[in-house]
């Protein structure tokens, strides 16, 4: 006895056809709606800023004559920022990631660690703000300085390099490791001769995302307090300063159409170090990549 | 020939048992580095302890001045009125709600057709070219999609709808659902790619179209997947801060309205650090009170995510 | 060229045991050729394939035998960068041709894969699936088929107590005869089996075999094996596959007691392979 009759089956291949097509295209087109929105973002900061752009918005100081206004102050103390931010950040995530990966036990309190790290990255970054404002701001009295604000920052990027320095120390082979200890090299001489010149590519990358990351954001340092408006250059990492995403906040507040299109420009200042830093990530991925 | 290798043999064993004397030094370092390496783990650990701790202690502050009863009860919240302030955490609440609400409506059907076009329909060039930008999407700094919101989707909005005020809840749920939409396609595309080849050989093998299979196979296998990253991408949502606080307003209000300002919990804590509020106020401790609230809410939802793609991973 | 076809209308001749009349052909295949990229995995086959014979295809890994299987449900377009030239006639009717629906012909055309691959449902559903995806809604309806293909893929006296349990719970050997029973289940007219014994133990081996010569009475069946032993068994016609081509296609009993090629006879013998 035929249950399925293929002639019914054929008739109804039409709709189901048209179906997937029209699907198709819905899927499509959201894909698009997604690209299509980057695309008019890049473009309408471009259009309204370009005017503003030029090496006096630079080399300005911020004024209250958004003609004269310029990023000096802001881009300065954004790289002051990294300038903490990268050191910290890959030596505690670096140090963590091959602790994890190399030293710790398969235990309970290992896991607690790696359970403790993934739920850190989920932490709104405002709260690492009231964190930074109680612990550097307030309890080691160090201010709106630098410090406070790189510390504060390299807490909230943490999870970011240690879970990409993971999984590049993770993707050395074990032979590798094993040809070292064969050779009667110790644990620690196999980690800093074989485990890390291997891994090195995959750390770096994770580190330029994570300090990416760290220069873009902005709602943590307007918790610290800093300032939104700073006419003096940091001497050192105890002394105020502002950033590049708090200058731009600042601007766009405004209501003033002129500091709109100046907060654009600044917003092209930003982009462009993110999209430089992200090229030489996506460089060191491709060039450094090797295949085992 | 074969005396000479000898002799090259005992030199390079005379040279390691010399080396072994300084070798002492690395058998300290063997022992030294594995509890630096710890204490730099450990500092992760602190951090959340911190975090913990600091709000614990200034939202316990906070009780002291304010009852624990009008925190979560009361539908006003007025911080800065002398006479009548009133913390009642509802409207904070509300008004996050809302913008994550409009953001998931965003979000979620956008990003998950995504993530099916990407997995079943694209071909490898074009999600090996797609992918990377919707990553880039999800790279950029918040402030500037604030200023999105602020200077192009609410402009637009009050085209269409003339009610709509300056600063109101539908721009930056709107922007949010952008900012989020790469987030559950990237993490949706890799649990539908990570159901099996031979699953999807399967069906078709049936006759099923590409669509019966995304939907009554590969959607299925990747249920669990797909779920936490919708709920890790509210989560994010529900604690983003610059796009509300530049084009959400600062007026908290206990109403499902859309098209009038609003405040979020994020955007609260972002305009009493931008005043003047001094050390030790009530205003001062209440940030950490809500701060608290907000990390309550996220931390739910993650260990919500980490449990559902956890609980219900398929096992193929 | 040493391909040897054997013409359908010598075959009654050729065939005189066990044949009653000269049979129908369901796929005929002309001068296919086929490339991965740069590689020519199949060169200029020819073969034509009867209806209600178990049809074996042997050959060394790399031979193209998989290829050519997953090829006559155009399964093959799966793989990225894959070319064809020349024809297959599925009943008459080329399937390279514009307008054949792939979905069509793998209605007519079932699939049993190398590895079980069950979907990740219960025993009911796995089965149900394909009469669902080709409009079948009334569950009376859907119950006697599920029945059916069951029984008829040797399983429903192991699964008819738990129809509502996952696949996952059985074990490899029934998991591919659900995995036969879901393609009873849209009636096709072929079954290809893609060494749809490699991943089961001697038992399990046995059963599907068993059941393969159970089916042949009323389906066409295409089996890629790599068990020569097992085609000897099972199979009525065997194509011998080397370097993509085909080296000899014949009665079973011929190839493997008087094999024309010695290539062929230095692969049954097992000198090489």
């Amino acid at each position: 006895m035929k249950f399925i009759d293929h002639t019914k089956v054929l008739q109804k291949m039409k709709p189901r056809l048209a179906a997937n097509l029209v699907f198709k295209f819905v899927f499509m087109a959201a894909t698009a709606f997604a690209l299509l929105v980057l695309g008019i973002l890049l473009y309408r900061v471009i259009t309204q800023g370009i005017g503003y752009l030029d090496w006096q918005f630079l080399q300005g100081l911020p004024s209250r004559n958004p003609e004269q206004a310029g990023v000096k102050t802001a881009l300065i103390g954004t790289i002051w920022l990294m300038g903490v931010v990268t050191p910290v950040t890959l030596l505690l995530g670096v140090g963590t990631a091959i602790y994890l990966e190399e030293y710790a036990k398969k235990n309970k309190f290992t896991s607690f660690i790696q359970v403790n790290i993934s739920n850190l990255a989920g932490v709104p970054s405002i709260v690492f703000g009231l964190l930074g404002l109680t612990v550097f701001v307030r309890a080691l009295s160090l201010g709106t300085s630098v410090l406070a604000a790189g510390l504060t920052m390299s807490l909230l990027v943490l999870p970011i390099i240690i879970v990409s320095a993971q999984e590049a120390i993770r993707a050395v082979p074990k032979e590798l490791r094993e040809a070292s200890y064969g050779m009667g090299a110790t644990k620690w001489q196999t980690i800093l001769r074989v485990v890390m010149p291997a891994a090195i590519p995959g750390i770096l990358t994770g580190g330029i995302l994570a300090l990416s990351r760290a220069i873009g954001e902005t709602a943590p340092l307007v918790v610290l307090g800093l300032p939104l408006f700073l006419a003096f250059l940091p001497k050192s990492v105890f002394d105020m300063f502002t950033v590049l995403p708090m200058q731009i906040y600042n601007w766009t507040g405004r209501p003033q159409e002129e500091f709109h299109a100046v907060a654009a420009a600044g917003i092209m200042v930003l982009l462009t170090m993110l999209i430089i830093m992200n090229s030489i990530a996506v460089f060191i991925r491709n060039k450094f990549t090797r295949r085992y | 020939m074969a005396i000479q290798e000898t002799s090259k043999h005992v030199s390079i064993k005379e040279l390691i048992e010399k080396k072994k004397q300084s070798k002492n030094k690395y058998i300290r370092s063997e022992k030294i580095v594995p509890f630096i390496l710890l204490l730099t783990a450990i500092i992760s650990v602190l951090t959340t302890i911190g975090i913990v701790a600091t709000l614990l202690a200034e939202t316990f502050t906070f009780f002291t001045h304010v009852s624990i009863t009008e925190f979560f009860t009361s539908q006003k919240w007025y911080p800065f009125s002398e006479t009548q302030g009133s913390f009642g955490i509802l409207p904070l609440i509300s008004g996050t709600l809302k913008v994550a609400l409009i953001a998931a409506i965003v979000a979620v059907p956008i990003g998950l057709a995504s993530a099916v076009f990407l997995s079943e329909y694209a071909s490898d060039r074009t999600r090996r070219i797609v992918k990377p930008i919707l990553e880039v999407l999800a790279g950029i700094p918040t402030i500037v999609y604030g200023f999105f919101a602020l200077t192009f989707v609410t402009p637009i909005l009050r085209d269409i709808i003339p009610a709509l005020e300056i600063f109101n809840a539908l721009s930056p749920g709107i922007v949010i659902g952008i900012m989020i939409t790469p987030m559950i396609a990237s993490l949706s595309e890799d649990a539908m790619s990570s159901v099996p080849k031979a699953m999807r050989e399967g069906a078709y093998a049936l006759g099923a179209t590409k669509l019966e299979v995304a939907m009554k196979i590969v959607i299925p296998a990747a249920i669990s997947g797909i779920i936490a990253s919708i709920v890790l991408a509210v989560s994010r949502a529900i604690g983003e801060t610059m796009i509300v606080a530049v084009a959400g307003g600062s007026t908290p209000n206990l109403s499902w309205d859309v098209t009038s300002s609003i405040q979020t919990m994020t955007a609260y804590i972002v305009q009493v650090s931008q005043g003047d509020a001094g050390y030790g106020t009530t205003i001062y401790y209440s940030i950490y009170a809500v701060g608290f609230t907000l990390f309550i809410f996220t931390l739910l939802m993650n260990l919500l995510a980490q449990f559902i793609s956890k609980r219900f991973r398929e096992e193929y | 060229m040493n391909t040897t076809i054997v013409k359908p209308e010598n075959l009654a001749a050729v065939n005189g045991m066990g044949n009653q009349d000269a049979k129908g052909i369901v796929y005929r295949t002309k001068e296919l050729n086929l490339w991965y990229g740069d590689n020519h995995a199949l060169k200029n086959i020819n073969l034509d394939i009867n209806e209600n014979e178990v049809t074996a295809i042997i050959g060394p890994s790399g031979c193209g035998k998989s290829t050519y299987i997953k090829t006559l449900n155009r399964m093959i377009e799966l793989v990225p960068d894959v070319k064809t030239s020349g024809e297959i006639e599925y009943r008459g009717r080329n399937i390279f041709q514009k307008g054949y629906g792939v979905e069509e012909l793998r209605t007519k055309v079932g699939m049993v894969f190398q590895k079980p691959n069950p979907f990740p449902k219960s025993i009911y559903e796995n089965v149900a699936y394909g009469p669902k995806i080709h409009g079948i809604k009334d569950k009376k309806i859907l119950n006697q088929i599920v029945e059916k293909s069951l029984k008829g893929a040797a399983i429903w006296d192991e699964v008819k107590d738990r129809l509502h349990e996952n696949a996952y719970g059985l074990s490899g050997g029934q998991q591919q005869r659900l995995c036969i029973a879901r393609c009873l289940a849209i009636e096709p007219d072929v079954i290809l089996m893609d060494e749809p014994t490699s991943a089961l133990d001697p038992i399990s081996t046995l059963k599907v075999e068993e059941l393969v010569q159970e089916l042949k009475k009323e389906y066409s069946i295409i089996i890629v094996t790599h068990n020569m032993q097992q085609a000897a068994r099972i199979s009525d016609k065997t194509a011998f596959f080397l370097n993509g081509e085909v080296i000899e296609y014949t009665e079973t009993d011929k190839i493997f007691s008087n094999p024309t090629d010695k290539r062929t006879e230095d692969y049954i013998t097992g000198r090489f392979g």
